[in-house]
């Protein structure tokens, strides 16, 4: 190690040869599998000479319903990295039993379960549910993109830089060892160090202006442009949740991007914020961690929760019961988010009166949370109930999401939460909560949406399979933790003593082969639904009888999204427009003004990201470099005033009339 | 206002589900907001700063504070480069309403000087302290010192590269639209600055003197 | 399940605590799972039930779902605000268990408690050490506690975080380095108990574990005779050997221990080149060192993370002590600046 002359060192960094996990087997063949696949993929594209249509189509889109659909594919993707993650954590803790130390000693385990927490998070949910916002926000107002398309596709890509970072220590260097969060001062200069956690910090930050912006971008959208007559309270109830989320990401990002930011200059400049000597506090950093990291639990249920409300009404065939208590709920947990933080460190030595109204503030969220499972039930209350996949998970949702309610107002309160915290019970809580809250819902959301994104259904038979092994291989992989942690078993342990905690740990593995078989499932699912799309093709544009504006345009729909934009009377605009015998306009249209695809995000964002990894090794001259060409790249664009065209209104007429025959065959 | 339409025509008969005359509005109407939305959220980056400023402020560990080390001269020349700068963007934006194109550059050539004066300054300050040995590691106070001066700093570079590209399309397709747009947003992030640096001035420097 | 059958009065408290909130809350959740099954079945198409498209509004329904809940939270919550503050690990205990409740001043008919133990912890990498003030002895990976006696933890750590977790005997609470948390505890039944960091604090962390013993008076007597006889010294540089990043420390026991250790270890200066936490706090409550308080800054390599399976990395700086002819170590030199 000590061999490198100095010119490497200022070529390179600190990176060197040993850096390169060669000497570990299971990194070698999994490199060896993605590298494989990743040629065979590439080569694919080339052999169908596709990389112009990617290229010109997707890539440089700034159509937010191309955008939406390749977040959904980071999530897929990333899904898989993270869920294989999990599964060897589960493994490992099934067999280091009676002195056995497993197979992953606690330098590999350690970055395995931080990667998980981080990936599940940030690169999984996170593109789930901003891919679903993209997509179908301006759908359901009536509009035709979001306010700053250019911005959508920047956004996207540096999401995809985080994650190629965080991906990228899994072959070159190390991921951190630290936990999701990285307290210090474990995670500072003098227990961390190595580039695992300056990953974390990297990949966050790229990913998390990505986030911040696509917020930005949301936000505006949903304010300013929604179509004439939508006003407040007559907007979908999954865009008010959007919009909540939303407001919610730009109040909180901003805090995550600042304390990460304090950890690196800790890090690499030596200061003390939260070193142990000369001043620095540790504590601070878990407070302004968590004052982000709880708000970030609603970026991701609310969302899910207007998923729900969705597909509530439209399967139930009637409006979703108190509409305006469950807009009134969603703003209420989105103020009292910001008011809950300390409830994850009331271990830290807070008094009983800080303790006490942190716990009461976080089961205060539980009533209007209740309140919408009260929504979601009496809207089943005579209706009409069409069990279709999305109905499904709904019903799964509200079954599950109960008891991860209960378990959470149980770590609510202080002196409970003494013997429960960090305790496999905590883990439970939090992967019912998300799984059976955020996961069911995306689920939901993908199956009710996808013949709007394509133009057919989902097999309905895979997708029934890929349901019971999610929610069965739930059950079976996290009951048992419930259990575990009542027994007093903490997390993130490498292995165990006690022999009977075992046969737990091994129900809960299987559990997590069968939550695999789901994730297999629904990737069949997708395939073979792509193989039989004619036989499931929607030609309507609205296969379940929606009942908002999404419903009311072609599947899949026209770049511009609605030939003329709709005018809205009521909730549920769309049902209410086919009650009142509303007809398709089929003549006068006129040309539609749209935004022009762009290189520049994916090479803005591609700068950020190398700059990142050469911050990353230490290669100065590199995150230099390619600092000042990310600045450049952006003062360029700046330069391009030619951002939009018109689509003719010859064009219209053609899509229109082409969509006019399609109904007429359905 | 859309919706008057609609329910005009309404009123004749069959109501009306779409608009037929009006373009529907892109991405200018909400770049104010937008650029509004962001500035809070930079505000949000600030109120972490000042916060851990607070929370840190005083651990000197056994080193200097800020009494030992401020320079109030200094910084009193230095908030008037800022404020001046502030006023002199105002003008420029009062040149842009009345289309005078090199009004506007020569006020914007003007805040430019007295934001690089500001900056130059800054600088000054930060390697004196540093010289002295005040550095960024010597404690809490003067890493969280440091960081939030600093970030102001940034902001401020920053916006003096953006002021010089500005200016260059300005001299190059005058007071467009998009260009007028432009102006606004960065008359926002320059008084937005302004605004932070009270604070700055207020919370780290006075109250740093005078304990 | 040890938290649900625990051998010390405050866990044992803690889980009361849990089966009424939990008892509170299935009053909700079982009719809401109850009615969504129902629902799900009685609704669904094919069975042709009553239909109702437009009804999707109902005032006094809207107040019951709202209300229900909201009445449950406030019991819950007032049973949190008083259980917070009852349970607090900061408040000296109100008594041995239920059955032995504390003095009663008036009446004084009941005996009064016993004066608390005090346990010293400090959280090390990976391992727990554990110190008597009192007795003068310490142990490592092993604590002993008499049965019906308050106990009362005081909690630091040497490097990083850890929370100290003895599930039979009460709740969890942090150890941090440089700062002291604290947890009254009692155990009321005799046995071996587990006890373990219930905090992840890097590659040894699975093997942070101890043994805690609830014992007679008697036994309790033996064992630190045992230490005093047998134990090997623990002044303050065997403290920095101890220190050190290990895994797997066997149990053993100490004597001879130097009786500001802990304080030192909390301030993190057992070093004495180090100055003090509470020094530089006291200065830096009057201001600071001035200008001259620049240069106190040392740096020493730390094998720490060569041991952690890191890289080496540069020294870490800290504050140095400033000693006077009078006072070597340093301790007095604040004071002594301060008197200016």
């Amino acid at each position: 190690m000590t061999s490198y002359p100095d010119w490497w060192k200022l070529v390179f960094g600190r990176f060197t040869l040993e850096a390169l996990p060669l000497h570990e087997p299971i990194l070698v063949v999994t490199f060896i599998v993605v590298a494989l696949g990743g040629i065979a993929l590439l080569a694919l594209v080339t052999w169908l000479k596709a990389w112009g249509y990617l290229w010109h189509e997707w890539f440089t889109s700034v159509d937010h319903k191309k955008i939406g659909i390749m977040y959904m594919i980071l999530g897929v993707v990333m899904l898989l990295r993270g869920f294989a993650d999990a599964l060897m954590m589960r493994g490992q803790q099934a067999i280091a039993f009676a002195g056995s130390d497993g197979y992953l000693p606690p330098h590999h385990y350690d970055q395995i379960f931080t990667a998980h927490g981080v990936i599940m998070i940030f690169f999984v949910a996170m593109p789930f549910v901003t891919g679903l916002m993209n997509f179908v926000v301006p759908l359901q107002i009536g509009a035709r993109d979001v306010s700053f398309p250019f911005l959508n596709n920047f956004s996207f890509w540096m999401t995809v830089g985080g994650a190629v970072l965080v991906m990228t220590s899994l072959f070159v260097g190390e991921f951190a060892r630290t936990g999701w969060l990285a307290y210090p001062p474990l995670s500072g200069a003098a227990y961390s160090p190595g580039v695992g956690v300056d990953y974390y910090l990297w990949g966050l930050q790229v990913a998390g202006i990505g986030t911040t912006l696509s917020g930005v971008n949301l936000v505006a959208t949903i304010v300013k442009m929604r179509a004439p007559g939508m006003d407040l309270m007559k907007m979908p109830v999954f865009t008010w949740t959007a919009l909540c989320t939303n407001i919610l990401i730009v109040a909180t990002f901003p805090i995550l991007a600042a304390t990460l930011a304090l950890l690196a200059l800790d890090r690499y400049v030596g200061m003390n914020f939260f070193t142990n000597d000369l001043g620095g506090n540790p504590m601070m950093y878990v407070n302004l961690i968590w004052i982000w990291g709880h708000p970030e639990v609603y970026i991701l249920i609310l969302p899910a929760f207007g998923i729900y409300s969705e597909v509530a009404s439209t399967f139930c065939g009637k409006r979703l019961f108190g509409y305006g208590s469950m807009v009134y709920a969603t703003v209420v947990i989105t103020i009292l988010s910001y008011l809950v933080w300390l409830h994850h460190f009331f271990t830290m030595g807070s008094g009983a009166s800080v303790n006490s109204f942190f716990g009461i503030t976080t089961m205060i969220i539980s009533i209007p949370t209740g309140a919408k499972i009260f929504n979601w039930l009496f809207t089943m209350y005579r209706g009409r109930i069409r069990f279709e996949l999305p109905m499904m998970w709904l019903v799964a949702f509200m079954l599950t999401f109960v008891i991860g309610g209960m378990t959470g107002v149980m770590l609510a309160v202080p002196p409970a939460d003494f013997v429960l915290h960090n305790s496999l019970f905590l883990v439970a809580h939090f992967h019912n909560v998300i799984i059976g809250g955020v996961v069911f819902g995306v689920f939901a959301g993908i199956a009710y949406w996808f013949p709007k994104a394509f133009g057919f259904k989902l097999d309905p038979f895979w997708g029934h399979l890929s349901f019971w092994f999610w929610v069965v291989g739930f059950y079976v992989a996290f009951m048992p933790l419930y259990v575990l942690g009542l027994m007093g078993v903490t997390r993130r342990l490498n292995r165990f003593e006690d022999p009977s905690l075992q046969i737990w740990f091994v129900v809960a593995a299987i559990g997590a082969v069968l939550i695999l078989l789901g994730i297999l499932c629904f990737l069949v699912q997708i395939a073979v639904s792509i193989m039989r799309r004619e036989q499931l093709r929607d030609t309507t544009g609205d296969p379940w009888d929606g009942r908002t504006l999404e419903w009311s345009t072609s599947s899949p729909p026209p770049d511009y999204n609605f030939a003329f934009t709709p005018v809205i009377h009521d909730h549920d605009s769309w049902a209410d427009m086919k009650k009142r015998g509303y007809q398709r306009p089929l003549t006068g249209f006129r040309p539609i003004h749209m935004p022009r695809n762009t290189g520049a995000g994916v090479i803005i964002a591609g700068f950020a990201t190398l700059c990142g990894f050469a911050l990353i090794w230490y290669i100065w001259w590199l995150a230099a470099l390619s600092f000042v060409a990310a600045v450049a790249s952006v003062i360029i664009h700046s330069f391009n005033y030619d951002r939009d065209f018109h689509i003719s209104a010859d064009t219209v007429l053609r899509e229109e009339d082409a969509r006019s025959d399609l109904l007429g065959r359905a | 206002m859309e919706t008057a339409t609609a329910q005009a025509q309404a009123a004749n008969g069959a109501p009306v589900f779409y608009v037929k005359e009006d373009e529907h509005e892109h991405s200018g109407g909400s770049t104010m907001l937008g650029f509004w939305i962001y500035l809070m959220s930079d505000c949000l980056v600030f109120a972490v700063l000042f916060a851990t400023f607070g929370v840190l402020g005083r651990n000197y560990a056994a080193g200097p504070s800020g009494a030992d080390l401020f320079d109030l001269r200094l910084v009193a020349v230095n908030t008037t480069m800022l404020l001046i700068s502030s006023i002199t963007y105002g003008f420029a934006m009062l040149a842009m309403d009345k289309g005078r194109q090199a009004a506007v550059q020569g006020w914007l050539v003007v805040t430019g000087l007295f934001g690089l004066a500001f900056i130059g300054i800054e600088l000054y300050e930060f390697s004196h302290l540093i010289h002295e040995g005040a550095t960024p590691q010597r404690s809490a106070f003067l890493s969280s010192f440091f960081t939030l001066v600093g970030t102001h700093g940034l902001h401020v570079s920053f916006g003096l590269l953006w002021l010089t590209v500005l200016m260059v399309q300005v001299s190059r397709r005058g007071l467009i639209e998009a260009n007028r747009r432009r102006l606004m947003c960065l008359s926002m992030f320059w008084h937005f600055l302004d605004v932070v640096w009270i604070g700055v001035f207020t919370f780290v420097y006075l109250m740093g003197v005078l304990k | 399940m040890v938290l649900l059958s625990p051998s010390g009065d405050v866990a044992l408290q803690q889980r009361n605590i849990l089966f009424a909130s939990t008892a509170l809350m299935l009053i909700i959740i079982i009719p809401v799972m109850a009615l969504t099954v129902f629902f799900a079945w009685r609704y669904r198409a094919s069975a042709r039930a009553t239909y109702d498209p437009d009804w999707h509004h109902s005032l006094p329904l809207e107040v019951v779902i709202w209300s229900v809940p909201l009445l449950i939270i406030i019991v819950i919550g007032a049973i949190t605000w008083m259980g917070t503050h009852l349970l607090d690990p900061y408040r000296p205990l109100g008594r041995i268990s239920a059955a032995k409740p504390a003095l009663v001043v008036k009446t004084g008919d009941v005996a009064p408690l016993p004066k608390p133990l005090v346990i010293q912890v400090v959280a090390l990498d990976w391992k727990w050490l554990f110190m008597y003030p009192e007795q003068g002895i310490a142990s490592l990976n092993e604590v002993v506690a008499p049965v019906d006696r308050p106990i009362e933890f005081r909690i630091t750590a040497s490097s990083v975080m850890n929370s100290l977790f003895i599930p039979a005997l009460a709740g969890q609470i942090y150890a941090m380095p440089g700062m002291q948390t604290k947890l009254n505890a009692v155990i009321n039944h005799a046995g071996d108990y587990e006890g373990f960091s219930a905090n992840y604090s890097g590659a040894g962390f699975s093997d942070m574990r101890f043994r805690f013993h609830g014992v007679d008076s008697q036994r309790f007597e033996d064992w630190t005779r045992a230490a005093r006889e047998k134990g090997g010294p623990l002044q303050r540089e065997d403290y920095l050997t101890l220190e050190k990043p290990s895994e797997r420390e066997p149990i053993r026991q100490f004597r001879d221990v130097a009786p500001d250790l802990f304080e030192a270890v909390l301030n993190r200066c057992v070093d004495r080149a180090r100055m003090c936490t509470r020094d530089m706090m006291a200065m830096d409550a009057k201001g600071g060192g001035g200008k001259e308080g620049i240069a106190t800054v040392m740096t020493l390599g730390d094998d720490g993370n060569q041991r952690r399976g890191g890289q080496p990395l540069p020294p870490r700086p800290f504050v140095t002590a400033i000693c006077t002819p009078t006072d070597v170590y340093g301790t007095a030199g604040a004071t002594a600046r301060l008197a200016d």
